[in-house]
């Protein structure tokens, strides 16, 4: 202390000026590693943002679809040319439907019905599932026979993908799968307002489709939403029990050291190992079907198990002993102890853990191409025991066409299947909130 | 084996609806167990002045377990193990020559009988009885039912048919009487067991207890059908190609031959697949490792309570969204990217505008599987980080360390042996990785250096080997086992050494 009374300017200058501690190049180093450290997180969001920038971009077109109103003119003559639909009831099913989309459109757009080439182009802008459209329509309607209706029915993809602007239409015409004819068609009807784009319900409740316009989800959600249901049934209680024997119950020994070991390797096994057990198990063994959600279901049960486990441990581990000790003090059994105590006071834990396992199962594709669900599946499944397909492996389906059509449904069911986790990771991010306890 | 499960599910008229409605009636009987179980209880202790040893509600729980427990394994059992029976009863009564033939024609003609079997169930007892004398065209009857028969139908095959039907008809009235029966019987026994002095609390208990425990071997049950499973479907593969020429094999060509055809075997080499696998797994850890452990240390180390609050969910976004997200964003974007820049910087240099990186390549895949990895790294190395001791960095700020030379020489050093575990734990998901490989990586299996161009995995040779028709006797099929069991093992001694690796360091500090 009595050193800073004396003359303290010239002894801490020269102290200074003969010490070199590189203290510039060593600050020089804190700030480059910190620049590190905000390059590397400034990367990691950036890649988060470019997928979800890249799959957002290609795939909200997808949910509004092109279509046509068309003033179809159910003809007797092309329908049922001989008059005999009350005998052969398989007439209404194999009547030549696209002409008649195609017959209306011809009108629409003033076209010489004479002129060949230029039918088949407008026929060509109609979509295919027309048929079925205007099938369905006479079977449930026969007095429609003879009528001229106002229909809306999809454009075809090409048409579609044309006015979203996802062909370039500077491109040589040969080269490309809309003809400058009907483009021009295309204008001609936007102008007029028969030709919009509407919401696009098809992707929600279609099938699989070799059609981009006709392909949907709806299969592959019905698909999905089985198999969440049979993971949560199995699962949950499966995982809630194991968790409260292993966390409330077990005698340390070797038995239980197994198990826990067991448990913590089942989390890391790769999924698609999952797969090749359901294949061998459950259906070369047990003979259930293949491309069922039953057997889907079943797999993803037993990948989803460890998380659940873990996560119920976890919840069970955080209630303080205390509850138990006063819970037991007052004369409950050890069984009454957990069931009346212990576990409602965890229970916000385990549903959280037990929503992100789900959703860590809804996102699973691999072990699910394993057991036959790579099907092409038009129809919805009645039962769990049905071919279905999932979200995540109808994305896969997808992602493997080469039109552009297809590139935009991938990304719109991409969205789709995000949004689903989405809304089950904030639900459980939003009950840990709400429930969770500090003790 | 086959038929047993198309046995008890897929419907075939009464037999279902037996099963079923057995369940139903075990199930409401069980229901009135409890409630009567309940009343007597109560009832005892009102009429005898006695206190009951447990609450009446355990009594009552008492009664239902009795009811419905062993009625219900023996259903279970009986469901099961039935078909098994009932099928070999069948296959022995049928002639001599189907007996001897391979076992795979066998399971044909029983699958046939089978179908021909759910077809008689839905007929008329006249169309019945025509069927079995022969004289109706059987195939066209069973059509008009929607029963399609594959393949002609033999002389035997109806009579057969008909004899499972009688089994499975004998079987399911067998069955409802005994488990029925047996429900009655455990819950009079039960009934008469109510006592006050009886301990019923104790007995539920012990049997919760008892369902706990076989819940918590579930786990075991999953790894040793994982491994059986596999050992026994490799092993099969082995007898016709040899360990050595699979482990040590440089070559993977597995012609798949056409049907019925078992000349042309092809090669299964596992080199090239292991090459590639670990290859992209390097690629993929050279992209996560750095940038997940800088952004760690930065989080852990530097970063405000707010930014760590916003910046982690964040990135944990990164590893909540599905492989086959990223495999698409390789596919469609990363993949042409750089196929395109490849392309350009070609042209650049050399004037020739080929690209020399492909669009499905080691790099397209890897580079992918780094981004997904990102947050394994990041979430991991950070709890490692955080859980290093405050006092070793007071210790070395106190001596005139800056920050960074805290972490580089202080933190990194003592958190070294978790963040290696945790690098492992990251590495062994990189290998098992699938979906983002199957996408971006390419088929072609081949040994080579070259970044730029397409290699295979282990993953994505199991699922081109597993989808589309199979077999379940040819190699093509059977390796894809083999492969499993390869990529479990070595995920699974990954896993053991870094669970060790940071148990170990765990206990350093506490």
């Amino acid at each position: 202390m009595s050193d800073a009374t004396t003359t303290p300017a010239s002894v801490a200058g020269a102290g200074l000026v003969k010490r070199d501690i590189g203290i510039k190049r060593r600050y020089a180093a804190e700030r480059r590693f910190r620049a590190y450290g905000l390059i590397a997180i400034a990367l990691g969001l950036l890649f988060l943002m470019l997928l979800l920038g890249t799959v957002i971009s290609k795939g909200y077109t997808a949910f509004r679809q092109t279509a046509i109103n068309i003033p179809v003119t159910f003809s007797k003559d092309i329908i049922d040319p001989k008059n005999e639909r009350a005998d052969n009831p398989k007439l209404l099913m194999t009547a030549n439907y696209p002409v008649l989309a195609r017959n209306g459109l011809i009108e629409e757009l003033g076209i010489d019905p004479k002129d060949k080439k230029a039918v088949r182009a407008v026929g060509k802008m109609i979509s295919g599932g027309s048929r079925t459209r205007l099938r369905n329509m006479v079977v449930a309607n026969p007095s429609l026979i003879g009528k001229t209706v106002p229909v809306w029915l999809l454009a075809s993809g090409d048409i579609d993908s044309a006015l979203k602007g996802q062909i370039d239409l500077s491109v040589d015409e040969k080269r490309r799968k809309v003809s400058d004819q009907q483009v021009a068609w295309m204008d001609q009807l936007v102008r007029d307002g028969t030709m919009v784009k509407k919401f696009n319900t098809g992707l929600f409740t279609f099938g699989a489709s070799s059609r981009p316009e006709t392909a949907g989800v709806g299969v592959a959600i019905i698909g999905s939403l089985y198999m969440m249901g049979i993971v949560l049934v199995l699962a949950l209680p499966i995982g809630v029990a194991a968790s409260i024997y292993l966390e409330e119950f077990a005698p340390k020994n070797r038995w239980t050291d197994l198990i826990e070991v067991n448990i913590n390797n089942l989390a890391a096994v790769p999924s698609i190992v999952f797969g090749l057990l359901g294949l061998a198990v459950f259906i070369n063994f047990a003979g259930m079907p293949r491309s069922a959600s039953l057997v889907g279901g079943l797999v993803l049960t037993l990948m989803t198990l460890p998380t659940i486990i873990i996560a119920t441990r976890a919840a069970l581990k955080a209630v303080p002993p205390s509850i138990r000790s006063a819970a037991l003090g007052l004369g409950a059994s050890r069984t009454q102890m957990v069931f009346h105590h212990v576990l409602p006071l965890a229970a916000p834990g385990v549903l959280t853990g037990t929503i992100i396992g789900l959703a860590q199962a809804l996102g699973e594709t691999a072990p699910l191409l394993l057991i036959g669900m790579v099907a092409f599946v038009v129809g919805y499944p009645a039962s769990p025991l049905d071919p279905a397909t999932a979200l995540p492996v109808q994305i896969f389906m997808w992602a493997n066409e080469a039109e552009r059509a297809f590139v935009e449904r991938t990304s719109g069911a991409i969205i789709i299947l995000l949004a689903f986790l989405a809304v089950m990771n904030i639900t459980a991010i939003l009950l840990r909130r709400r429930f969770e306890r500090r003790w | 084996m086959r038929l047993f499960f198309t046995s008890i599910f897929l419907p075939s008229g009464a037999r279902q609806m037996s099963a079923a409605s057995t369940l139903l009636i075990i199930v409401c009987l069980a229901a009135a167990g409890y409630v009567v179980g309940r009343l007597r209880a109560a009832a005892l202790v009102s009429t005898q002045g006695l206190k009951s040893h447990s609450r009446s509600g355990y009594y009552g729980i008492f009664v239902l377990i009795w009811t419905a427990l062993p009625s219900l394994a023996v259903l279970a059992i009986w469901l099961a193990v039935s078909p098994l029976i009932i099928n070999d009863q069948v296959f022995n009564s049928l002639p001599q020559s189907i007996q001897s033939i391979s076992e795979a024609d066998q399971s044909l003609q029983l699958n046939k009988i089978n179908a021909i079997a759910t077809g008689l169930a839905r007929l008329t007892a006249d169309e019945h009885a025509a069927a079995l004398s022969g004289s109706v065209d059987l195939r066209a009857l069973l059509g008009e039912k929607g029963i399609a028969v594959a393949g002609e139908i033999d002389a035997y095959m109806p009579e057969a048919a008909g004899r499972l039907n009688a089994y499975r008809a004998t079987s399911s009235t067998m069955r409802t009487v005994v488990v029925v029966l047996l429900g009655i019987g455990g819950f009079v026994w039960a009934w008469l067991q109510i006592k006050p002095r009886m301990r019923a609390r104790n007995r539920v208990e012990t049997v919760i207890l008892g369902a706990l425990m076989l819940a918590s071997s579930i786990a075991i049950l999953t790894t040793v059908g994982i491994v059986m499973s596999m050992i026994s479907e490799t092993w099969r593969f082995f007898s016709s190609v040899p360990p050595l020429e699979f482990f040590f094999g440089t070559v993977w060509d597995p012609r798949f031959a056409a049907a019925g055809e078992a000349a042309s075997a092809g090669q299964f080499g596992l080199i090239p697949l292991l090459a590639g696998t670990l290859y992209i797994a390097v690629v993929a850890m050279l992209v996560a490792v750095p940038i997940g452990l800088y952004a760690a240390i930065y989080m852990s180390e530097y970063a405000s309570s707010r930014m760590r609050s916003i910046v982690k969910p964040l990135l944990e976004v990164l590893a909540g969204i599905p492989t086959i997200v990223y495999g698409f964003f390789a596919l469609t974007t990363v993949g042409p990217f750089l196929r395109d820049i490849s392309a350009r910087i070609n042209e650049m240099a050399t004037g020739d505008v080929a690209s020399f990186i492909q669009a499905q390549s080691v790099l397209t895949a890897g580079f992918v599987m780094g981004i997904m990895l990102v947050p394994f790294v990041s979430s991991l190395s950070d709890d490692i980080i955080t859980a290093v001791p405050q006092s070793m960095r007071d210790g070395s700020l106190g001596l005139g360390a800056t920050h960074s030379e805290t972490v580089r020489r202080v933190i990194f050093p003592a958190a070294l042996p978790g963040i290696v575990g945790a690098l492992l734990l990251t590495a062994s998901r990189a290998i098992g990785e699938t979906m983002i490989v199957v996408l971006a990586a390419g088929v072609a299996a081949r040994l080579s250096i070259n970044p730029f161009e397409p290699m295979t995995t282990v993953t994505v040779k199991i699922v081109n080997q597993l989808t589309g028709d199979l077999e379940f006797t040819s190699p093509q099929t059977l390796v894809a086992f083999a492969l499993g069991i390869t990529l479990f093992v070595i995920t699974l001694g990954l896993n053991f050494y870094a669970l060790y690796i940071v148990r170990k360091y765990r206990e350093e500090y506490e």
